[in-house]
């Protein structure tokens, strides 16, 4: 019989913990070569395209318990492009993204709900140039190999955030709906 | 001055065709200048637009005078114009109307391509969305720039030479023939 001393108390903790949590705590990794966040806005009807090209996850995601699942996200604003560099410049710019003051954006979940089939909904706080607003994020798992994509868009109003200002606050030139999309590629996320 | 009888005259639609796209195609082409080295801003946004939508617009209307072209023979010059004409005017006279209808499909063809290819596709008065004939790349889109340019001031320089051809028979040779394109029964 062992004897219950404090140091083997620590080391069954950590065994328990190693057994039966290390599903469900285990932290999923991101695969930035393998994802992508872009975005389409729209001026004067035309839609135009631009994506994130650095941005970093912590998940703590067990598809079995979705409701115990933490999600924070973190986009470099300042690594944003349209694919062309007259509008590029403009975009770090006090009157866009300002990323001089405001160099991240973050999400953080506050409750991730199944929707089944492999569909989950991601409510959390989506902060961007100093303002944050409550968001719903619909996303799909999708098993790819070895990887997990979790796929999806929503569309968040840019003039909540005060992404365009003065001028450029004008929705006739630029719609304040901007269509978000992102496609990431997760490691060790387990059956869903 | 001599008149020229309602028969050598071009009917009232093909006038109308040719003045409205006369206007068109100046203040087209002083829209291009002026905007294309605005800064980034709504004003260069909107003025990019309304030159798209414009542009288009030249184009289905010239799609329509072509047909009406095709269709209703253009009034024959008046005997006594072709009889003054040397060689060397006939020849111009014919190769700067046939280049200038090449020009006005080359020109916004060219545009929309150069707008597909630099990713921004046109979307008609902001509500109909047009195809792209070339897909977005930002090298092709380069490759292109210079040719609507291009092609534009060639456009101009013939329009330049046809105005100038129709003062010249107007004040110089004093035959009456812009009455040909003139509304109004004079």
């Amino acid at each position: 019989m062992i004897r219950s001393t404090p140091l083997v108390r620590a080391g069954a903790l950590i065994l328990l913990a190693a057994l039966g949590g290390g599903a469900a705590l285990a932290q999923q990794k991101l695969v930035p070569a393998q994802s992508e966040i872009s975005f389409v806005s729209k001026q004067m009807g035309v839609p135009v395209e631009g994506r994130f090209k650095k941005f970093d996850a912590q998940i703590a995601f067990d598809p079995a318990k979705p409701q115990t699942g933490k999600i924070a996200f973190t986009v470099d604003i300042a690594s944003a492009t349209l694919g062309a560099p007259e509008p590029d410049s403009e975009l770090p710019k006090a009157e866009w993204f300002n990323t001089a003051k405001f160099p991240q954006a973050t999400f953080q979940s506050s409750t991730i709900k199944a929707l089944g089939g492999g569909k989950f909904e991601v409510a959390g706080k989506l902060a961007i140039k100093g303002a944050s607003q409550d968001a719903v994020i619909p996303v799909t798992l999708t098993a790819n190999g070895a990887t997990t994509v979790a796929a999806g868009s929503f569309t968040l109003k840019r003039l909540a955030y005060k992404i365009g200002e003065k001028e450029w606050a004008d929705t006739s030139m630029v719609a304040d709906d901007v269509q978000v999309k992102f496609k990431l590629a997760l490691t060790g996320v387990g059956k869903f | 001055m001599n008149t020229v009888p309602a028969s050598r005259r071009y009917t009232g639609f093909a006038m109308l065709l040719h003045w409205v796209l006369a206007l068109a195609l100046v203040g087209m082409f002083a829209m291009g200048l002026y905007m294309a080295d605005l800064p980034f801003s709504p004003a260069r946004l909107k003025l990019y637009n309304w030159h798209k939508w414009a542009g288009v617009t030249v184009l289905i209307l010239s799609v329509l005078r072509l047909l009406w072209r095709l269709t209703h023979r253009p009034p024959a010059l008046p005997q006594a114009v072709t009889l003054a004409m040397p060689g060397w005017q006939m020849a111009a006279y014919q190769a700067t109307h046939v280049l200038m209808y090449a020009l006005f499909f080359a020109v916004p063809l060219i545009g929309w391509a150069y707008s597909s290819a630099a990713g921004f596709p046109i979307v008609l008065f902001g509500v109909l969305p047009l195809p792209d004939f070339v897909s977005a790349d930002k090298a092709l889109s380069e490759l292109i720039k210079p040719w609507h340019e291009a092609s534009a001031f060639a456009l101009t320089a013939l329009v330049v030479v046809h105005v100038g051809a129709a003062l010249k028979h107007q004040w110089i040779d004093k035959d009456g023939l812009l009455t040909r394109m003139l509304p109004g029964g004079r």
